[in-house]
């Protein structure tokens, strides 16, 4: 056995995985600083210690009311983006029972309350938009809650939600419409793209805030139930002394993200479409998966897709052996969503958009961020083609997969 | 060497991956996900997935979970169920080193770079002077694993290293213990991992196939009997048939399933002079007839004397030195040369 041994080279993170999760931003650690050092209380307390707590939590309340376009009553803190989902779809159903309604491409914590509650999937057309035509013949005067996300975690298909809720108005006006917020709150116009929807859910992690805390916005007059009974903060809605240093962390940085949307989405989206374009012509019968229709950028109403993301099927591969390749060259990417093993999961958001499992296992995501820079496009470029050439080589029946297309 | 450590979450690949690391191998560890359902502890649960990834965060070496649920469930789980139900008696651990450890993960490894797959099995790799290798029995003979080995060719075999394959079970828990590796204290693996203690072979078996009650009969064809799923029984089998005691033992000598019948008989209506196999596998190229052989019938059996009695395209029969018990269908047969493994096959119906 030969002794010399391959020790890797220790490479600059090329990260490209925002959609898990995206770096803190600069703001949220200096509002956070005070509330993990000197600074302490319980919001909920009678005395100046908790009042100033108060003080904190409400400012932030307000924050994140101005940019979602709600009352600062509207706004119940979470744990985060899947409670925040939770509270919304067991919430609203305990309220009001009644047939539920979500789109097929819903993340898993849309996805499961829903199927728990007996609620049912509508189908998304081939770039993973709600198909509203289903919508339409789904709704009835039944259905009391529907859900359809802001924006796909997976391939980043702007939904359409505006036209969601106009269809629920017309077909049950009784119904409350959920809408999932937590990839498009770093790069929508939340006030314009979930204008009509009753429930929001936001997570703060994916704008660049602390992990560990979200917002539902619930707007006046909706019927929810809480999930959590104690102190009764929130609302009632929400009990649990709140997470100060995680609230007013989230408010900052959805400020900031506010604040830098033009500037950063204008950019990132340039960045992103040089990697898809360089990608797709240097790796065969790569194929885009939310097509290639226009990004949303900046200022723009009409848009298809988040500008960070990019989600590619690679015929002839196997994500799993592409990732291990990635990872070791330093690029930090993502296939579809994994469980709680680690293990990559066989994606139901490709599986409904009609993707075939030989395409849909090659797939790719790669999803840039406010830290993104042409240097990681530039890396990435350098490092995926190799790589995808590489394991064609190792696997034999490659040239079938490249001739086969998406179904 | 680059090498791909297979940590199941157990003590044995636990050290394996340590030794590895120790001889200065470049190492990665990967557990394999491979059952999606229920599960006791299993190769695959999250909570073994934690234990080999808190190992490899002790090691300081990364850890990644792969998948291939999809292959598991195509080559271990539809071959256990299709196998009971033509009334053979499957061996799953085989079946997922022949088409996972040490083919799938084996190819994965191969194609982004590594030079070999270690796992924590105990047995042996062997080099011959003629460059070739063989599997061979592990120092602990109470815990040799070389007859659930004996799928590995040439190919896999020159890619394969079994670390903790040269130490006994106590030299493997000693070491982890002083290495304070979190799994040296834990239970050694037992019985099929994708079937749940709670639900039972028969529970799980009775979810995938129809299991059909039959009729136990003796050797003159007189009913003396009922099983509720024949599709369970082995031939072998003597306890959980519901038969009187007392009297002579009764063996199960032959499961119909078509016809629904299980006949039973005396120890000596088990008995039988040679057995059919087919799947083969050779170490090193087929052994010609008439090479005597030491044949292993299960994974801590006896090895009996035998011989090579005649070979076709793609099966071979083995004479017994002196009369055997029956082997059930299903089952493997593993042929040694003293301890090593020359090649093996499946026992054909």
């Amino acid at each position: 056995m030969p002794g010399c041994e391959t020790v890797p080279v220790p490479e600059p993170i090329t990260y490209l995985d925002h959609a898990a999760t995206t770096p803190l931003r600069p703001e949220a650690r200096a509002a956070m600083l005070p509330w993990l050092g000197e600074r302490f209380g319980n919001p909920s307390g009678a005395h100046r210690v908790a009042r100033a707590a108060r003080q904190a939590v409400d400012e932030a309340r307000d924050a994140v009311a101005e940019i979602v376009g709600c009352r600062p009553g509207d706004v119940v803190f979470t744990s985060g983006g899947t409670e925040a989902d939770n509270l919304a779809i067991r919430g609203a159903h305990a309220a009001r029972p009644g047939a539920v309604l979500c789109s097929a491409v819903e993340h898993e914590a849309v996805l499961k309350p829903v199927r728990q509650v007996g609620g049912t999937t509508v189908a998304v057309d081939q770039r993973g938009a709600l198909d509203l035509d289903a919508l339409e013949d789904a709704l009835s005067p039944e259905v009391t809650l529907v859900s359809v996300m802001a924006a796909n975690n997976e391939i980043g298909t702007v939904q359409p939600v505006a036209e969601a809720v106009e269809l629920v108005q017309r077909r049950a006006p009784e119904a409350v419409v959920h809408t999932d917020a937590v990839q498009a709150a770093a790069w929508l116009d939340l006030t314009a793209v979930a204008g009509g929807a009753h429930l929001i859910a936001i997570s703060s992690h994916k704008v660049g805030g602390p992990q560990g805390v979200g917002t539902l916005v619930v707007r006046p007059r909706t019927a929810l139930r809480p999930l959590l009974l104690g102190g009764g903060q929130e609302r009632e809605l929400r009990s649990g002394t709140h997470n100060v240093a995680g609230i007013v962390g989230m408010a900052a940085a959805l400020r900031a993200a506010a604040a830098g949307r033009r500037a950063t989405t204008g950019r990132v989206a340039a960045l992103r479409e040089r990697l898809a374009s360089g990608l797709l012509a240097e790796i065969p019968g790569a194929v885009e998966t939310s097509g290639s229709g226009a990004t949303h950028g900046a200022g723009g109403t009409a848009g298809r897709r988040l500008p960070g993301t990019l989600h590619l099927c690679i015929p002839g591969i196997e994500s799993e052996a592409l990732l291990f390749l990635l990872d070791e060259a330093g690029v930090c990417a993502s296939a579809a969503s994994a469980c709680a093993s680690g293990a990559q999961q066989a994606s139901h958001v490709l599986a409904a958009m009609g993707v075939t499992p030989a395409l849909g296992s090659g797939a790719l995501r790669l999803s840039l961020g406010w830290t993104s820079t042409a240097a990681d496009v530039d890396r990435a470029l350098d490092v995926i083609p190799p790589a995808v050439a590489r394991l064609r080589g190792a696997s034999a029946p490659v040239a079938q997969h490249v001739q086969g297309s998406r179904a | 060497m680059k090498v791909l450590a297979a940590m199941s979450g157990g003590v044995d690949s636990s050290v394996a991956a340590a030794r590895l690391l120790a001889e200065g191998h470049h190492v990665v560890g990967v557990t394999m996900k491979l059952w999606g359902g229920e599960s006791d502890t299993g190769c695959c649960s999250v909570s073994d997935v934690d234990d080999a990834r808190r190992v490899a965060q002790q090691l300081g070496v990364a850890h990644h979970v792969w998948a291939f649920t999809d292959d598991f469930d195509r080559h271990v789980v539809d071959h256990y169920v299709d196998a009971h139900r033509r009334g053979a008696t499957p061996n799953p651990c085989i079946e997922c080193n022949r088409h996972l450890k040490f083919d799938r993960l084996l190819r994965r490894a191969e194609a982004v770079g590594f030079d070999a797959v270690a796992t924590g099995h105990h047995a042996r790799v062997v080099e011959r002077p003629d460059g070739t290798r063989r599997l061979a029995r592990g120092a602990d003979r109470a815990k040799d694993q070389s007859y659930v080995l004996y799928v590995l060719g040439q190919p896999e075999l020159a890619r394969t290293l079994l670390p903790v394959g040269e130490m006994t079970k106590d030299d493997v828990r000693a070491e982890a213990e002083a290495l304070g590796l979190r799994t040296a204290g834990k239970p050694d693996s037992q019985d099929v991992c994708f079937i749940t203690s709670t639900t039972g072979r028969q529970g799980f078996l009775g979810r995938r196939l129809e299991l059909r009650p039959g009729r136990i009969v003796d050797e003159g064809g007189h009913d003396v009997g009922s099983v509720d799923a024949v599709e369970l029984v082995t031939v072998g089998q003597r306890r959980g048939l519901g038969l009187p005691g007392g009297g002579t033992p009764r063996y199960v000598v032959d499961v119909d399933v078509p016809g629904a019948t299980v006949r039973v008989g005396p120890e000596r209506a088990l008995l039988c002079d040679g057995v059919e196999l087919e799947r083969l596998v050779w170490a090193n190229g087929p052994l010609p007839v008439g090479t005597p052989v030491e044949a292993q019938c299960s994974a801590h059996g006896r090895p009996r004397p035998g011989i090579v009695a005649a070979d076709g395209p793609a099966s071979l029969a083995l004479r017994f030195d002196e009369p055997q018990r029956r082997v059930a269908a299903g089952q493997s047969v593993v042929l040694y040369a003293g301890d090593e493994v020359v090649g093996g096959g499946t026992v054909v119906r």
